[in-house]
């Protein structure tokens, strides 16, 4: 690989970096250095302190101690322009890119004066058609962003930063959204991004991507630089202990005893579009008792319809929603928990809680027709839910009358898991239940969802992460444009055959709704 | 029937409507300027009534009228900034500030007239702008006769509109407000800052809804009325809703509803507006822009961002 | 800049800030009667003075607030549920005009107790539709409710004077546009017989311990206060959101027309387009400063009328313009809106 030589210079260096909120320090004393032509991993868990450390040296946060040094140049602290302007470009992991306006609009933003007359987008075009050439990025500039697919936001994101003449790029998670197939081609792309003398920050989780494509790695943890060394001498268990703090456990989780009968059923159901992502066309599914089904695929293709739907928020368009062997005659989020359907939402803060409520106010969002008696509701019930809840789920907090928004996301986390499965559901759906929690509260939930197939629920899993789903699900399906797979059971296909699925090549005909 | 076709086909009945729209695209213009950068503004019916009483007071003390338009600019700006300072980097409800700011606004024009004119009962006059006597504008056909009775004001109203129009659309301030407006993460991740585009975007708004204020005591009329604002400052909000949030959209709102109100005035006088009270002829503009909002509400292209408070580094 | 939540407020910041706001309230107001050339103490004083100087003070002072107290508490159950109900000037108009409609003979012979009964659940009904048709719009078709509220006062105003001038016209008004005076059964009488203070003024109180049972104690309130809060939490949990809010204007419209029912039966015994002075739109304001609780309302309400009685005193005897209260009001609010907000989050520099 390149930037191995001795002769390469040095481009980025951040010394000391310490950064507290409140008690917790989220950076302490991290030494980082980046020379030219060289792919740097950032590895570290969730809260380990990544982003924060971008966002310093972003300047989005000031640091409270410790020195940005840009190409030799100090970088001044506190100026989101600053870095921007010494040639470091950064892709977000939510990409930062409005809707309404053309790809050329959103490269072309910020780059002149506000108070030039005109925005010259005609030459901008141009040059942004050079730069998608050179680099493999095909993008139509005069397209609005607002219809693009994730992997061409992507481009565009990495445009913006080759546009402004960017010697330093920084990648943030940039294959969560991408089909395994799709993350070959970006690795190709940052390949001959260094190639040409660009360096690269690749920040990540997966020990997989980060062995790929990294040069070197920089693992974080609790804040603090946990090890530094080269991909060449290390392996998956070495990372994946420095990431940690200790081996990783192995997941052993036992498949289920004996597939239960079908609880819930789709035939054929095509939905309206949901989200970013497009409606189910002609699905097909069993959801079994006593069993972990899995919905694996790219985030935004039409995994948010079959949640919604599952959970009460949609009605089909077409085909049929079947439940205990008839279908309902009515459909929504009351008829779905009334038919024991536990949902676990996508986005705990915005769907799964009321952020500005307690904890008891939070824990009987679902519940409280059944403490209402004439109308009025018994607080001294719903506390005592409330309670049963913090205590059986480890919801660590000083107190039930806390405002959920003070929780932290592991927390906030079990509250929800626990409101879901104290009522005893007999299906629970469970969107990206693991998304942005520690290692800890991962392995919580993850064991509270085998206890309850265990117990004889059916499970229905939506993840974009693959191994999370390839360790729990006893069946899995693929998501692709609104379409799903046949189911494979566990073991029976690898991330490879997913990825195929994934991204819509081993489905034999293009979807008839769209 | 053909009360109505002659109404329309006179020449002052057409002047007329561009003189009533000229304060509304004024405040349209501000309003939509403040929510194409993410920022709604209630504070619009009360700036309106500051700019009506500053414009005048400062002609009336003795500065020229274009003092007077500067004077009610200035002041909305500074209605402008107070309302910024509160819902951009604070982030407080823009509702409940917005109508804090009319309350205010409406309250020290008030206020200051009685202090200024502790006695007075009929309110002081002063000499409005005269109608703007461009070369060869009156030989014009059709629309001369429309078009030379209107004052430079209106003149610079319906400028503004373009330049307004051709800002947001064609330069990188424009774009920057805009985006501002969708999506301010891009904006801070390009090194743009939020919170300096939208702070400057509602105080160049306020001034403009502002001097649409002072078109009423500098143009239209001569004095300052307490009531005389009377709800245009919420029509305007209507019209921008109306225009889809585009400035040549939202001006033709503005002559369509200005066209209906000289027609209601008009109508006051035919045998029809003899049969009916003049109240349901009033009532008219204010239900027409109920049912605007109404119509438009499913077309409607919401900055994505509009009251959408911003704080950096948090998604 | 950024704002960082603090996790455990303290006293200090949770009490001081409040008062901070309201010195920094009577610091512009000093600052407002220097301007008019009086004396900031003693205008203050005379402010007092006449809002609860003495027995006749004080009773103008709680009659003034009783209108404050339906209309903050319309205003309050509604921004409670996000509703943006700025339309309870016309309500409280619509709720006048239903009174005085039924009130000057329609329903003669009636007892008073039962006549009273109809009287107030007919303005309140009126009120109630007034603000269910924007609130539908709101949820059927995303139609903002501000602005139509906003533009119905205009509307209800308008048919208010059509029919003083019209069919409810007193003939005997000499020509005033006014209704005919209330039927004598059709008034609220004195609560204490010689004192002005009516029986509006304790069924607003009784209102505010309503809502207050409402908001605190039933499954309804709490799915108000939770669609408010987050409405799309609340859709996900099964709660029924556009039920919920057409519910919460029926209360809030409702809430806001019997004060136009209170001020008519109570005070005035007819109806003339003087009636309120904007009370709808103070009680916003009213609402604000009662961080939306229905308690906090009443002592609201009795503050923003005493200073509007107290104001209207001073004027008469130091010739500072009684606008003074209108200013001291919005800077209130807009003092304590960020008071309360620093109050729960601090200011981080970088």
């Amino acid at each position: 690989m390149t930037g191995q030589g001795a002769a390469t210079r040095e481009v980025l260096r951040l010394e000391g970096i310490t950064r507290a909120f409140g008690p917790v320090r989220a950076n302490d004393g991290i030494d980082f250095a980046l020379a030219e032509g060289e792919i740097v991993a950032l590895l570290g868990e969730n809260g380990a302190g990544k982003t924060t450390l971008m966002n310093i040296l972003f300047g989005h946060y000031a640091a409270d101690a410790g020195r940005v040094t840009v190409f030799g140049r100090p970088l001044p602290p506190g100026r989101p322009g600053a870095a921007l302007a010494a040639g470091v470009g950064m892709v977000h992991q939510h990409f930062t890119l409005a809707d309404h306006l053309t790809v050329a609009e959103n490269i072309v933003l910020g780059t002149v004066s506000l108070w030039r007359p005109g925005l010259g987008l005609a030459a901008a075009a141009a040059r942004i058609a050079t730069l998608a050439r050179d680099f493999g990025l095909a993008v139509d500039p005069a397209a609005r962003v607002g219809g693009l697919s994730v992997g061409e936001r992507q481009r565009v994101e990495i445009l913006k930063a080759l546009y402004r003449d960017a010697r330093i790029l920084i990648l943030d998670e940039p294959t969560a959204v991408l089909t395994p197939q799709e993350s070959e081609a970006l690795f190709a792309t940052l390949r001959r991004m260094v190639a040409r003398g660009l360096s690269i920050i690749f920040i990540s989780h997966k020990l997989k991507e980060v062995l790929a494509v990294a040069d070197r790695v920089v693992v974080l943890r609790q804040g603090r630089v946990a090890g530094a060394m080269a991909t060449a001498g290390t392996d998956r268990a070495r990372l994946a202990e420095l990431m940690v703090g200790a081996a990783l456990p192995e997941a052993r989780i036992a498949p289920a005893a004996a597939p239960g009968p079908a609880i819930l059923r789709l035939a054929a159901v095509s939905t309206a579009p949901a989200g970013a992502g497009p409606g189910l066309a002609g699905v097909d599914l069993v959801l079994r008792a006593g069993t972990i089904t899995a919905i694996a695929g790219v985030s935004g293709n039409g995994q948010a319809a079959l949640a919604a739907l599952v959970a009460g928020l949609a009605r089909p368009r077409a085909g049929r929603l079947v439940l205990d062997g008839a279908e309902p005659a009515s459909w929504g989020p009351r008829q779905a928990l009334a038919a024991g359907i536990g949902r676990i939402p996508e986005d705990r803060h915005r769907e799964g809680a009321v952020a500005d409520f307690d904890l008891v106010e939070n824990a009987i969002l679902e519940r409280y027709p059944a403490l209402t008696r004439a109308g009025l509701l018994s607080w001294r019930a719903a506390r005592r839910w409330a309670g049963r809840i913090i205590a059986a789920y480890d919801v660590r907090t000083p107190s039930a009358a806390l405002p959920a928004r003070l929780l932290s996301g592991g927390n906030l986390q079990k509250l929800i898991l626990g409101r879901v499965l104290e009522a005893g559901p007999r299906i629970i759906l469970a969107c990206q239940p693991s998304r942005g929690l520690d290692v800890g509260a991962t392995a919580f939930v993850h064991g509270r969802l085998v206890a309850a197939r265990d117990g004889g629920a059916a499970v229905l899993l939506v993840s974009e992460d693959l191994d999370e789903i390839l360790g729990l699900a006893d069946a899995v399906h693929v998501m692709s444009r609104g379409r799903l797979s046949p189911a494979f059971r566990r073991g029976q296909a690898s991330a490879a055959d997913l990825g195929l699925w994934m991204s819509g090549e081993a489905f034999a005909e293009e979807p008839h709704a769209a | 029937m053909a009360e109505i076709l002659d109404i329309l086909a006179s020449a002052t009945f057409w002047a007329a409507v561009i003189r009533i729209a000229t304060p509304l695209v004024l405040a349209t213009l501000g309003e939509l300027v403040c929510e194409r950068a993410g920022v709604l503004n209630l504070g619009i019916e009360g700036i309106m009534v500051a700019g009506a009483f500053a414009g005048w007071f400062a002609v009336w003390s003795g500065a020229g009228l274009w003092g007077g338009v500067a004077t009610a600019f200035a002041t909305g700006m500074a209605f402008g900034l107070l309302h910024a300072l509160l819902v951009v980097p604070l982030g407080l409800s823009q509702h409940v500030v917005g109508l804090g700011v009319t309350l205010l606004a409406t309250a020290a024009a008030s206020y200051t007239y009685r202090l200024a004119l502790p006695q007075v009962t009929s309110p002081p006059r002063i000499a409005p702008f005269e109608p703007l006597a461009l070369p060869g504008l009156a030989d014009l056909p059709l629309i001369g006769p429309v078009l030379m009775v209107q004052t430079p004001l209106t003149w610079a109203a319906f400028a503004t509109a373009a330049a307004v129009a051709l800002v947001l659309a064609r330069t990188p301030l424009g774009l920057a407000l805009r985006a501002a407006g969708e999506n301010p993460a891009a904006v801070e991740a390009q090194g743009l800052s939020v919170t300096g585009l939208r702070i400057g975007a509602v105080m160049a708004g306020s001034g403009l809804m502002a001097v649409g204020g002072a078109f009423l005591t500098l143009s239209a009329f001569n004095a300052f009325f307490f009531e005389m604002v009377n709800g245009r400052g919420w029509i305007a909000i209507a019209l921008v809703v109306f225009g889809a949030w585009a400035p040549g959209r939202a001006v033709l709102g503005a002559l369509l509803f200005a066209a209906f109100d000289a027609l209601q005035i008009r109508l006051q006088q035919t045998a029809l507006g003899a049969a009916l009270p003049y109240q349901i002829f009033l009532m008219a503009p204010f239900l027409l822009s109920i049912l605007a909002l109404v119509v438009m509400s499913r077309r409607a292209a919401v900055p994505a961002a509009l009251m959408v408070p911003y704080r950096r580094g948090e998604r | 800049m950024r704002l960082e939540p603090i996790a455990r407020p303290s006293a200090a910041r949770l009490f001081g800030l409040p008062l901070a706001a309201l010195a920094a309230t009577l610091a512009i107001g000093a600052a407002l009667v220097l301007a008019a050339g009086g004396a900031p103490l003693a205008v203050f004083g005379l402010i007092l003075e006449g809002a609860a100087g003495s027995r006749f003070a004080l009773l103008e002072t709680l009659n003034r607030a009783t209108p404050l107290i339906f209309t903050g508490l319309a205003v309050a159950v509604a921004f409670r549920a996000r509703l943006w109900n700025i339309g309870a000037e016309g309500q409280l108009y619509l709720g006048a005009l239903a009174t005085a409609v039924l009130g000057t003979g329609a329903l003669a012979g009636w007892p008073a107790a039962g006549l009273l009964a109809a009287l107030a659940r007919a303005a309140a009904a009126v009120g109630a539709a007034a603000l269910l048709g924007p609130a539908l719009l709101k949820t059927r078709l995303g139609v903002d409710e501000v602005v139509t509220t906003l533009l119905l006062n205009f509307v209800i105003l308008l048919l208010v004077s059509m029919l003083l001038e019209g069919v409810l016209k007193d003939p005997r008004a000499m020509g005033w546009p006014q209704s005919a005076r209330l039927l004598p059964e059709a008034r609220l009488p004195r609560i204490v017989a010689g004192l002005r203070l009516h029986w509006g003024f304790l069924l607003a109180l009784a209102a505010a311990l309503a809502v207050w049972f409402v908001e605190a104690r039933t499954a309804f309130g709490y799915e108000m206060r939770a669609v408010g809060l987050n409405a799309r939490a609340a859709a996900y949990a099964g709660i029924p959101v556009g039920r919920v809010i057409a519910r919460t204007a029926v209360l809030s419209g409702g809430l806001a027309a019997l004060a136009g029912f209170s001020e008519v039966a109570g005070l005035r015994g007819n109806l003339t387009l003087a009636l309120s002075p904007g009370f709808g739109y103070t009680g916003i304001i009213v609402a604000m400063l009662a961080l939306l609780h229905p308690l906090g309302v009443v002592l609201a309400a009795v503050f923003v009328a005493g200073i509007f009685v107290g104001a209207d005193a001073m004027s008469r005897a130091a010739g500072v313009p009684s606008y003074i209260a209108d200013l001291l009001l919005a800077t209130a609010l807009l003092a304590m809106v960020p008071a309360l907000m620093f109050t729960r989050y601090r200011l981080a520099w970088g």
